[in-house]
């Protein structure tokens, strides 16, 4: 070999992050709720890193023993990879702990209890000792200006699910009835629509839903949804419409062109 | 290159062993080297549908375990020069294949075979999975009624997703819809669904369709796979199948009522 190859690369990158807001320093606590939590949903988190969000707990003088949950997490199969806010000593002690610090970022200003709540998914578990949310870009190190859409050219069939993650969701193949569709924006799809879709799945109530052919089992935009147990109405079934919130109501609406 | 062929379906009851049997014996027939692997570990059934439940001494989880060499596991098939039949062990359960186990053997018998065909067992559990997991190409078994299609999406889905040449990012596993039990006269009284509505739902090509017919069971009784039968609609559904599958363009049969109608007529079945 003639041409030396250097054995790493640095470069910046851009990662989307799961967030765990504490709000407590009750260790004993926080390890119940979590496993109740994490129960629920046993094979969501396969050695899925998470930044402990510390500001929830800045103010309570007392630190966490880092060393502990972090332990307890990854037997959780989360992986804890740093910390973002919090006061001195709890941010020293993570250090001590082996965990990273992450600077202050932008959305941190949003992390009151209530306002995290809201912007969970739906068929997550409400827990006043922390909550799971996903920053977008908030610890990225180079500016983003939007994710990309995701984009999927393939059939979602019964007992899939598509999660679009801060991101809209564009479906170029046939959605089979027992698919899900999940998008924290818009969702489109180019073909019949038979699953469910879940549109402004954190909340944007400006999120709207296109199909080519209305055949859904259910539709949702922010928390509001609508089930079809008496079938699809006469006038939109099959056909291509546009979906959005007005109030807490859905409207289906011809898309005419 | 062997091929790994898998014959799933979800559901259970759809004709999964009935298609594992007739499709290796018409593959064996035209002179391929074929084996076919019962993975019902448990509930094994595939050699009393071939005839040689009495030839069983090892199985499968012994050649996986070592206990025997693989040679010493196959059966030889009475019909077929050509066909070889791993059965299922029936006395341990579907936990007792592993992944690796099952890898190994494969890799094994791709050495000396033209065609794998892996006879899965009903259900998405480990059993299935694993069945599916090394396959190149995929006969989706479904019958004309509703449950059996969201089964059949169910499993495509997963095969999309969890086989191997998923995992890998290689091209997918190719897939083939295989209609059975498929009653041209109840289609038409609308208690069936027809072959259209069930590509409009699971969208993949269509491979064959093979009629309703009691010869399928009389066929199974006496151990015979149903392709060797004689003026058997069936029978000839599958020569049909096993031919498009080698790359002929054969004319779709047995989907008209009239014909259907007609064919029971004459042969008498």
């Amino acid at each position: 070999m003639t041409n030396e190859e250097s054995a790493f690369k640095i470069k910046t990158g851009n990662v989307s992050v799961l967030q765990l807001h504490l709000l407590t320093t009750d260790l004993a606590l926080l390890q119940k709720e979590l496993t109740i939590r994490l129960a629920q949903t046993p094979d969501f988190f396969a050695s899925t890193p998470i930044v402990l969000e510390l500001s929830g707990i800045a103010k309570a003088g007392t630190s966490l023993d880092f060393t502990a949950l972090t332990a307890f997490m990854l037997r959780q199969g989360l992986c804890a990879a740093g910390v973002a806010g919090g006061s001195e000593l709890q941010r020293e002690d993570a250090v001590q702990s082996g965990l990273g610090l992450f600077s202050q970022a932008r959305s941190a200003s949003k992390t009151d209890a209530q306002q995290a709540q809201q912007l969970q998914l739906p068929e997550q578990f409400e827990s006043p000792a922390f909550s799971a949310k996903v920053a977008e870009r908030a610890y990225s190190l180079m500016p983003a200006a939007y994710k990309p859409t995701l984009v999927i050219d393939k059939p979602v069939r019964t007992g899939q699910r598509i999660y679009a993650e801060g991101a809209s969701l564009v479906v170029l193949a046939i959605v089979n009835a027992g698919a899900e569709l999940i998008s924290d924006g818009d969702i489109h799809v180019y073909a019949p629509m038979r699953g469910k879709a879940i549109a402004g799945a954190k909340g944007n109530e400006a999120a709207r839903i296109f199909v080519n052919s209305m055949e859904a089992e259910l539709l949702s935009i922010a928390g509001c949804f609508k089930v079809f147990e008496e079938g699809i109405p006469e006038n939109v079934r099959a056909k291509p419409v546009c979906i959005h919130l007005e109030g807490s109501r859905l409207v289906i609406e011809h898309l005419l062109y | 290159m062997a091929k790994v062929i898998v014959v799933t379906s979800g559901k259970g009851g759809v004709g999964k062993t009935t298609t594992s049997a007739s499709f290796s014996s018409g593959l064996a027939m035209r002179g391929n080297k074929t084996v076919v692997i019962d993975f019902d570990v448990g509930l094994r059934n595939l050699d009393l549908i071939m005839g040689c439940e009495r030839r069983v001494v090892y199985d499968i989880i012994n050649a996986i375990n070592g206990d025997v060499s693989l040679n010493q596991a196959l059966i030889k098939d009475k019909n077929c020069d050509n066909l070889y039949i791993l059965p299922a062990s029936q006395t341990r359960d579907k936990e007792a294949l592993s992944l690796e186990g099952v890898g190994r053997i494969l890799d094994e018998l791709k050495e000396s075979f033209d065609f794998i065909v892996c006879d899965s067992p009903a259900g998405i559990e480990s059993g299935a999975f694993m069945a599916m997991y090394f396959a190149d190409e995929a006969l989706v078994v479904t019958n004309p009624e509703v449950s059996s299609v969201r089964d059949s999406d169910r499993i495509l889905g997963i095969l999309a997703a969890k086989s191997k040449r998923a995992v890998e990012g290689r091209e997918p596993v190719k897939e083939h819809l295989l209609v059975t039990r498929y009653a041209p006269k109840r289609v038409n009284t609308g208690a069936m669904l027809s072959v259209v509505d069930i590509q409009e739902i699971l969208r993949i090509p269509l491979l064959g369709v093979i009629p309703e017919s009691e010869s399928v069971l009389q066929a199974s009784n006496s151990g015979t796979p149903v392709i060797h039968l004689e003026k058997s609609d069936v029978a000839e559904a599958y020569r049909d199948v096993v031919g498009r599958f080698m790359g002929e363009d054969l004319p779709m049969r047995f989907i008209d009522e009239k014909a259907g109608f007609f064919k029971r007529l004459m042969g008498g079945n």
